[in-house]
């Protein structure tokens, strides 16, 4: 009877045991993403999915952004500024180490920020490091950065992926193997599909909760929501396709974040190319576009309505939507005033996003209402790049500027839309060596005027950064501030 | 003999001279390049340029040429612009996908449409025969990425069979590999087989009115035995050249199969290399597949005269 008895609390046991292990919580994470990085470098090319990869996760720098937006201690736990706002003197952690069991000290902080300046780098965000004359090692964990003048970017800039700390042991291979100080490991690449990363076992900081995280990359929108959907992926970084996003909502296996990032998307115009160098012109432009047709029709009602380059959710945003309200009346006034009573043709060049390609149509019939004709032509990035971006020859194009607070491209009179105005030059200087935060906000709101009031470029819409997360993955970032995907704090709920 | 093997050698030589010429000039008029393309929006000119010349790209073109062929003479296609890995291992490693697809598709293709021409062929004029050639017609119309959408959404999305894509890779056993392959083949295979079992059916109807069947079903032989042992055998003929022209087709079909599917073979590396004027990828895996299809057309030449005394004679 008692043998009976046994095998009846056996059979009892097993399945509970069986049940514990299907319950035990699941430690491995799939992140889809559309675009595959082309190395491994975060400080070598612009690629954002360099950055959505490995910042934060792989690789670390002095400071970091967090998920608002703001700026926190990375490597740097503290820092002091002399009193002219020149000499930055960082306190760097201790026992930080690369994941080749070196040390990072202050002779790789040196390092790296004297490789991302040099003369011949090929840092894609050079002028982040312009302005810094000297880097001195003081004792192996502390080290001075010396500017030319008073910076208020300054600890933004070194948030940034292209500011990240390297070792020059391992910087020959950077590119095929990343060595960082990371709470997370780079394991494996199979180039075309996915790369993998594992759990940093003896991590300076608070320790990642998974143990494995694997990126794979599905560039076709439609390929993105059948992985979604089978659950191949658990987690899908910026959805290519956001009419598919009802269906994530409605069901209960998923989650769809909706949050802000950096791109404000917008109708670049040739400043300098008849007879966009009319203000009229821009202005009647401005007056001809409807940016909820636009955020409706290509983005299905996702993104914010916009009136100057700067992110709404930035606390110095003024909205000046106001100013160039849908009017297609007053455009046509104004095109007349200008000269063009019968309108003009121009060219559109779009590159190959959907918003652009979809906008594009969309303002294309827009802008024939007030009688301007667009000759729309499509382009590859490489193109865009070649005969838009360097060529400058191009009436309009539309284009989603996804860094992070850079309103000072307007400051740079070749930059692809050539506008010139001293008065904005100015007030980014002056920005630029402001420290005060009062002073500094007050500058912005008005860099963002100059251009709205310069109609420099019709101003569309800020994109929505749209996430379709498994509903149990806890600690996904909303808002993308710089293109990353930070896992450090992400688990599976049970 | 030995003239004429010359004389196809010297063709060879200059059929791969000439397919070099063509690609890298055709790949260098195309606007963009990848430093420019790697570096964004917000670099500086010193920056493009710095790029320009760690990559080897500041080097006159006639010069770029000239070390690429070089380098091609000695086995080596070059190193990517932007994974920075040398070509012929990439195009190695996306062959273990592509490849296999391939196979997978024509294997596929074959199993499922010499039966099914036969079938028709058999029951010539019957309601089944109109209801298969019915269905062939509908799988060659069908575009093959959107039959691999529905694929898609009924094995990985509806029944959860399948994943939705992606490869799994060959060192976790053939059998996961295999699987992960087997939706972009049927996707693949579909149109082909429609093709090749309409191809089979009607190769089949001739051979069937033949004298040769006559005699046989004379000899006493059943309607089946006739057609087993003396109509089917006949009829492969053209149905094997067909499959031979199939397998090009189905490496190029698979460009966009893998997108849809993404799956890291040379298709998709393709695609990419371009978006992103990878351009030595692109002409490298260009002049591999050049080089493949004339030496493949050389053997062939040489061994038709090695088999055929007749042409022999009329070459000499």
């Amino acid at each position: 009877m008692k043998f009976f008895k046994n095998i009846f609390f056996v059979l009892l046991v097993i399945p509970i045991v069986f049940s514990v292990n299907a319950f035990a919580s699941k430690t491995d994470l799939t992140v889809g993403l559309q675009l595959e990085p082309p190395h491994l470098d975060p400080t070598g090319a612009a690629a954002g999915a360099i950055d959505q990869v490995l910042y934060s996760n792989v690789f670390e720098g002095l400071t970091r952004f967090a998920s608002d937006g703001s700026i926190i201690p990375g490597l740097a736990k503290s820092w002091d500024v002399s009193s002219d706002g020149t000499t930055y003197t960082f306190h760097l952690h201790k026992g930080v180490k690369y994941h080749d069991g070196s040390d990072m000290d202050a002779n790789d902080v040196k390092f790296s920020l004297d490789r991302a300046r040099a003369e011949d780098t090929t840092n894609a965000q050079k002028a982040l490091f312009a302005g810094i004359t000297d880097v001195n090692v003081i004792d192996s964990h502390k080290v001075q950065v010396v500017l030319d003048k008073p910076n208020g970017n300054f600890l933004f800039n070194l948030a940034w992926g292209d500011a990240v700390i390297v070792s020059e042991d391992s910087i020959e291979n950077i590119k095929q193997n990343p060595v960082g100080t990371g709470a997370f490991v780079f394991d494996n690449w199979v180039q075309g599909d996915r790369i993998e990363l594992k759990k940093n076992n003896s991590y300076w900081g608070a320790p990642a909760k998974l143990e494995k995280a694997t990126f794979k990359f599905i560039s076709d929108p439609s390929a993105a929501f059948a992985a979604m959907m089978a659950e191949d992926v658990d987690v899908f970084k910026s959805f290519p396709a956001p009419e598919n996003l009802v269906q994530f909502e409605a069901d209960s296996r998923f989650k769809v974040l909706i949050g802000s990032n950096e791109g404000e998307t917008i109708l670049s115009t040739n400043n300098k190319m008849e007879p966009f160098n009319n203000l009229k012109v821009r202005k009647a432009l401005a007056h001809a576009i409807d940016r909820k047709a636009i955020i409706d029709g290509a983005m299905f009602g996702y993104g914010t309505p916009i009136g100057t380059h700067f992110a709404p959710h930035h606390p110095a945003y003024v909205d000046l939507t106001g100013q160039s309200q849908y009017d297609p009346e007053l455009s046509k006034k104004l095109l007349s005033e200008a000269g063009f009573p019968d309108g003009f043709t121009t060219t559109l060049k779009l590159p190959p996003p959907a918003y652009a390609r979809k906008g594009g149509e969309i303002i294309a019939s827009q802008l024939r209402d007030v009688g301007i004709n667009v000759e729309i032509s499509n382009l590859e990035w490489a193109q865009w790049l070649e005969e838009v971006f360097r060529g400058k020859d191009y009436g309009l194009t539309i284009v989603s500027h996804t860094e992070p607070f850079d309103i000072g491209i307007y400051a740079r009179p070749e930059y692809y839309f050539q506008y010139d105005s001293k008065e904005f030059q100015k007030v980014i200087e002056d920005l630029t060596a402001e420290t005060n935060p009062v002073q500094r906000t007050s500058l912005m709101k008005n860099a963002q005027k100059i251009i709205a009031d310069d109609y420099v470029n019709g101003y569309l819409f800020q994109r929505a950064q749209l996430s379709v997360v498994n509903s149990k993955v806890i600690g996904m970032w909303k808002n993308s501030p710089t293109q990353a995907t930070d896992l450090t704090a992400v688990y599976w709920d049970n | 003999m030995l003239e004429y093997f010359f004389r196809r050698v010297v063709t060879l030589f200059f059929t791969l001279v000439f397919a070099s010429i063509i690609i890298f000039v055709s790949l260098e008029i195309i606007p963009g390049d990848p430093a420019s393309y790697m570096l964004g929006i917000n670099a500086q000119e010193d920056t493009v340029i710095a790029l320009k010349k760690e990559l080897g790209l500041d080097k006159p073109k006639f010069e770029r040429y000239l070390i690429w062929v070089k380098g091609m003479l000695i086995g080596d296609f070059g190193v990517s612009y932007t994974y920075r890995s040398p070509v012929i291992e990439m195009v190695g490693e996306r062959l273990w996908v592509s490849l296999p697809l391939a196979i997978y598709a024509l294997l596929l293709s074959t199993i499922i449409a010499l039966p099914v021409g036969i079938f028709a062929a058999a029951n010539r004029g019957k309601i089944l025969d109109f209801s298969i050639m019915g269905f062939t017609q509908i799988g060659i119309a069908i575009p093959n990425f959107w039959f691999a959408m529905l694929l898609v959404y009924l094995f990985a999305i509806i029944l959860r069979w399948f994943s939705a894509g992606g490869f799994a890779g060959w060192e976790d056993g053939i059998i996961l590999g295999l699987k992960s392959l087997t939706l972009p083949a049927i996707a693949l295979a579909l149109p082909q087989a429609s093709i090749l079992a309409r191809v089979m059916r009607s190769s089949l109807i001739d051979i069937l009115s033949e004298d040769f069947m006559k005699t046989a079903r004379a000899k006493g032989l059943s309607f089946k035995k006739a057609l087993i042992s003396h109509g089917i055998r006949n009829a492969l003929i053209p149905v094997l050249t067909i499959i031979g022209l199939q397998f090009s087709f189905l490496m190029a079909g698979a460009i966009i199969i893998e997108n849809v599917f993404f799956l890291p073979g040379l298709g998709r590396l393709i695609f990419q290399s371009i978006a992103q004027r990878d351009i030595i990828v692109v002409e490298s895996v260009i002049m591999l597949l050049v080089f493949s299809v004339v030496l493949v057309t050389f053997i062939v030449d040489i061994a038709y005269v090695i088999v055929d005394p007749r042409l022999r004679s009329s070459i000499l």
